[in-house]
């Protein structure tokens, strides 16, 4: 697990949105720099940024892969740190990006881009300190750990000490918490019924806690996730931290 | 195959080289006074029996627990000190079976009659509750492994905490055919991970600690 | 191995069989949870770890140097050394020792490498009665199975199936799911089997260099029992277990069982050494050791899959992996199942027949995270996903095996899409449109629908609604 090294709080930030994100659940990314902004930090994201380019990496099409961190890197050129709604993302830039650029002309740009690079719970709580005020209704939740969030990223605690702020808020532990939910990206497709098997397990730990919503990093066990709950019709709902934080201190 | 043995060798040594780390520090776990408290609790907490017992006295200790047991037959060494001490002690006793000819020659009672077999031990290891057995002319392999008990004699003057110190000296001194390192009585967990003891190896270990 | 990249094929029927997978489930939980408890302190497991890796990384940096340290301390001990490139060759070399003994029973102890070499289909072939001993192996043996563990053989069956097993095949047992009652009738069994075998053949956990010393560690018995009791003694391993020195084996001792099982050591740890010396009175009077190679030579030569040489087979990796646990050993096809077998496999067999074999997880890291000699298992998986696809010149065997025109295609199209800002604009603005409209059935979407309801497409990107904001661009 990295132990990054902490930055100063900072006046301006990059944030890079992710391609899940941007596609599917913009909401989540306009949260996350909401939240930033809220702490008087300033938000500026690139127009130009797109993907990471884990999927290709996963599969193995490394010069695709470096292609597409390339374009990445280029979008970020100022000496603020990166902040990523997302483990999985976040890893894959901070940690992925050297290896595929070892030995390589662009490994020093590269390495220093990828130093830049926090995961945005982890930025909230160690870099800006957020305090937060809950102006919510009660509610029952748990959070789902992502894979890569955990084990690359090094974020264990820091969401929920960001939720267990939150007055009205119960967070009830899921001892099945790091416990893949199956996704994996392009595992969903190419072994589906393994990954079918993952995510209802996944599913039931959920309800087991008796939470009625699961809160989340990473919006790839997010789809997957509540894409499950939805095609069996349960109630669970699921939703980004960011969103959920920001809807708390709102009111919502 | 030397031709077999040339061309691994051979691709081994065309491979890149790569560097050989320097081996970072590593602290065992050390018990200090509570190494005897140590190595009786791991030792009982794999199912071996352990009693506490003084040079001068445990020939009778063992003669009355054996007693309590009805146990008919006990294979000894009688080369080691040991084994000496014990004929000595128990004199004429019909339960002495001496482990003083070759396996071949003794075989069906070894593999059948014998109910017990005891040993010395070189040492112990308080970290694990672990005895070393260094079999020898004098005290063959199989006494600790065919009858279903184990009787060990330790000097709990030559336990020590952890496997890192009691290694310290056996490459220059010369490994035995068979070191062995002994920490319960035989067990397996293989059907439905329950446990059973006394699969193939004694089914009980009864260790004598002598201070 | 057959080419049968069929993961997904077997998954199925495994996926279909509730029983094994809760089986399964709970066994694993049980192990997973008995391993967190030996190692409480997270400072003392680092420490631990980190010496183990590189015990593991610094022997096999010297691989040819210690081997034939190894093999010249063996032969001044006594113990006669052999090498083998193949199974095939390895196969050989054990019948040849076993017909000039003119042996006709053998009994094993637990062996990976022997499994590997199919040796007892072999030796079967030519007359000779191989019985495992191991009470899992014993088990699985009467089944006609392959073992689903590498440490607990027969973890997929229960109590009725081994009961059943039993009454079937050892005259005069009844049957009894006591599982007392069910050791005391292999212990029975067995003890024959070890009093009256011509020769023993054993695996090896370690071998150490400097001394010429071969660790075996076991919980049971047979071991000792395969090791000691027959005249002869065979000794089968792979070439990576060598160890420099006698002091490497206590971190690696102290990790293994632990990650394993969750004992601090096993029952019994033997370290043979010679066979029977000039007065003693048991023991082998001819001991061998035989060293596979079997396409670990070709791995050493890559300095990243290397490390997958360092393995210590103690199987917290598929203890911890959620797709082993869902699926069961049986589905990964060969000797060696979990993330092990799924980066150990393809290079041994090669991609073309296991190339589906590293795609068969989702980089979850559970294993990596346990792993205790530190393999990056999770980037040896990617790394070997590439060579399916773009081979490194004769890196792995079978490299580029699973290339296909589609999917190269794909990628382009994807790289085009996700370099160029403009493209990547247009790309969304259209899916943002039409996407909802795709139908469930195209590839990929059907497999995802089959469990989950299709993703809907905002109708603004981020991007969008960032520029619609205000939000800075640099």
């Amino acid at each position: 697990m990295p132990d990054h090294a902490r930055p100063q709080r900072p006046d301006k930030v990059y944030f890079f949105g992710t391609c899940l994100i941007d596609l599917f659940y913009p909401g989540a990314g306009l949260a996350g720099m909401e939240l930033l902004r809220r702490e008087g930090v300033e938000v500026v994201f690139p127009q130009g940024q797109s993907c990471c380019g884990q999927p290709a990496r996963n599969s193995g099409f490394f010069d695709e892969a470096r292609a597409v961190a390339l374009r990445q890197v280029d979008s970020f050129p100022e000496d603020w740190p990166i902040v990523v709604p997302s483990g999985s993302c976040a890893g894959m830039m901070r940690v992925h990006y050297p290896q595929l650029f070892e030995g390589r002309p662009e490994a020093a740009r590269v390495e220093a881009f990828a130093a830049r690079v926090f995961e945005l719970s982890w930025f909230l709580v160690h870099v800006l300190e957020l305090k937060l005020l809950d102006k919510g209704p009660p509610v029952t939740v748990t959070w789902h750990g992502a894979c890569h969030s955990v084990r690359e990223m090094g974020v264990v605690d820091e969401p929920k000490a960001l939720l267990r702020q939150l007055a009205n808020v119960t967070l009830v532990e899921n001892p099945r918490e790091q416990e893949c939910c199956g996704f994996g990206g392009t595992f969903s497709v190419r072994q589906p019924e393994i990954s079918a098997a993952m995510v209802a397990d996944k599913v039931a730990s959920i309800e087991a806690t008796g939470a009625t919503s699961v809160v989340s990093g990473d919006c790839g066990c997010l789809m997957n996730i509540t894409g499950a709950v939805d095609k069996a019709n349960k109630p669970l709902k699921g939703r980004h931290l960011a969103e959920f934080l920001l809807e708390r201190c709102h009111g919502a | 195959m030397s031709d077999a043995r040339l061309r691994i060798l051979s691709r081994l040594k065309a491979a890149p080289p790569r560097p050989a780390p320097a081996l970072p520090e590593w602290v065992p776990p050390t018990y200090g006074e509570g190494r005897i408290e140590r190595f009786v609790a791991m030792l009982e907490a794999n199912h071996a029996e352990v009693h506490h017992v003084t040079a001068s006295g445990w020939p009778a200790t063992l003669d009355a627990l054996l007693a309590a047991r009805g146990l008919r037959t006990l294979l000894f060494a009688p080369g080691t000190p040991l084994g000496a001490r014990l004929a000595e002690a128990w004199g004429d006793d019909q339960r002495l079976l001496p482990y003083d000819q070759p396996v071949e020659a003794l075989k069906p009672t070894l593999v059948h009659d014998a109910e017990a077999g005891i040993t010395a031990a070189k040492g112990g290891i308080a970290e694990t509750g672990t005895l070393i057995l260094w079999p020898s002319v004098a005290e063959p392999r199989l006494m600790s492994l065919l009858p279903p008990l184990h009787i060990v004699v330790v000097e709990a003057a030559t336990l020590v905490d952890n496997l890192a110190q009691a290694v310290t000296g056996w490459a220059q001194g010369g490994m035995p055919t068979n070191a062995l390192l002994i920490s319960g009585p035989s067990k397996t967990a293989d059907i439905e991970q329950t446990l059973a003891y006394g699969v193939h190896g004694p089914k009980e270990l009864m260790v004598l600690i002598v201070t | 191995m057959e080419p049968d990249p069929d993961f997904a094929g077997r998954a199925h029927v495994a996926l279909g069989d509730s029983k094994l997978r809760a089986n399964f489930r709970r066994a694993m939980d049980g192990l997973m949870a008995k391993r967190k408890a030996q190692f409480p302190d997270p400072a003392a497991w680092a420490q631990l770890r980190a010496r183990g890796a590189a015990v593991r990384a610094r022997s096999l940096a010297r691989l040819p140097e210690l081997l034939e340290k190894l093999e010249a301390k063996c032969r001044a001990n006594g113990i006669q050394v052999h090498w083998a490139e193949t199974p095939a060759e390895g196969n050989s070399i054990v019948l040849d020792i076993l017909k000039r003994h003119q042996a006709r029973t053998v009994i094993k102890g637990k062996s990976m490498v022997t499994e590997e070499m199919h040796l007892n289909a072999h030796l079967e072939a030519n007359g000779i009665e191989a019985v495992e001993t191991d009470l899992g192996e014993y088990i699985i043996q009467l089944a006609h199975q392959a073992p689903s563990h590498i440490v607990m053989p027969c973890i997929h069956m229960n109590k009725g199936e081994i009961a059943t097993l039993f009454e079937a095949n050892i005259p005069g047992q009844p049957y009894t799911e006591d599982v007392d009652a069910l050791t005391a009738a292999a212990r029975r069994v067995l003890r024959e089997r070890f009093a009256a075998a011509d020769a023993g053949i054993s695996g090896a956990n370690f071998l150490v260099a400097e001394t010429g010393t071969v660790v075996l560690i076991e919980n049971e018995g047979n071991g000792r029992m395969s090791t000691t009791l027959p005249p002869l003694h065979i000794a089968v391993t792979g070439i990576e277990k060598v160890v420099e020195s006698l002091d490497d084996v206590p971190p690696l001792l102290a990790l293994l069982p632990r990650s394993a099982t969750g004992q601090p050591i096993t029952t019994y740890v033997n370290m043979i050494s010679s066979p029977r010396r000039e007065g003693e009175k048991d023991g082998p009077t001819e001991v061998h050791l035989v060293l596979l190679d079997n396409g670990r030579s070709r791995v050493y030569g890559d300095l990243e899959l290397a490390d997958t040489l360092r393995c210590i087979r103690c199987g917290a990796c598929m203890n911890h992996c959620p797709v082993y646990t869902r699926v069961g050993g049986h589905t990964y096809n060969f000797v060696y199942p979990g993330p092990i077998g799924k980066i150990l496999t393809p290079q041994i067999e090669g991609l073309d027949c296991a190339g589906d074999q590293p795609h068969a997880s989702t980089l979850c890291g559970a294993c990596a995270e346990v792993c205790p000699v530190k393999i990056p298992l999770t980037d040896i998986l990617v790394r070997l996903r590439q060579e399916g696809v773009r081979p490194t010149s004769g890196a792995v065997k079978g490299g580029g095996a699973n290339r296909s025109a589609v999917e190269a295609l794909v990628w382009r199209g994807w790289r085009a899409m996700y370099a160029s800002p403009l493209l990547y604009r247009l790309a969304t603005r259209a899916l943002a449109l039409v996407g909802n409209w795709l139908p469930a059935g195209l590839p990929m979407l059907k497999e995802w629908t089959s469990v989950r309801v299709k993703p809907r497409f905002a109708a603004k990107s981020l991007h969008q609604l960032a520029k619609e904001k205000g939000i800075k661009d640099e």
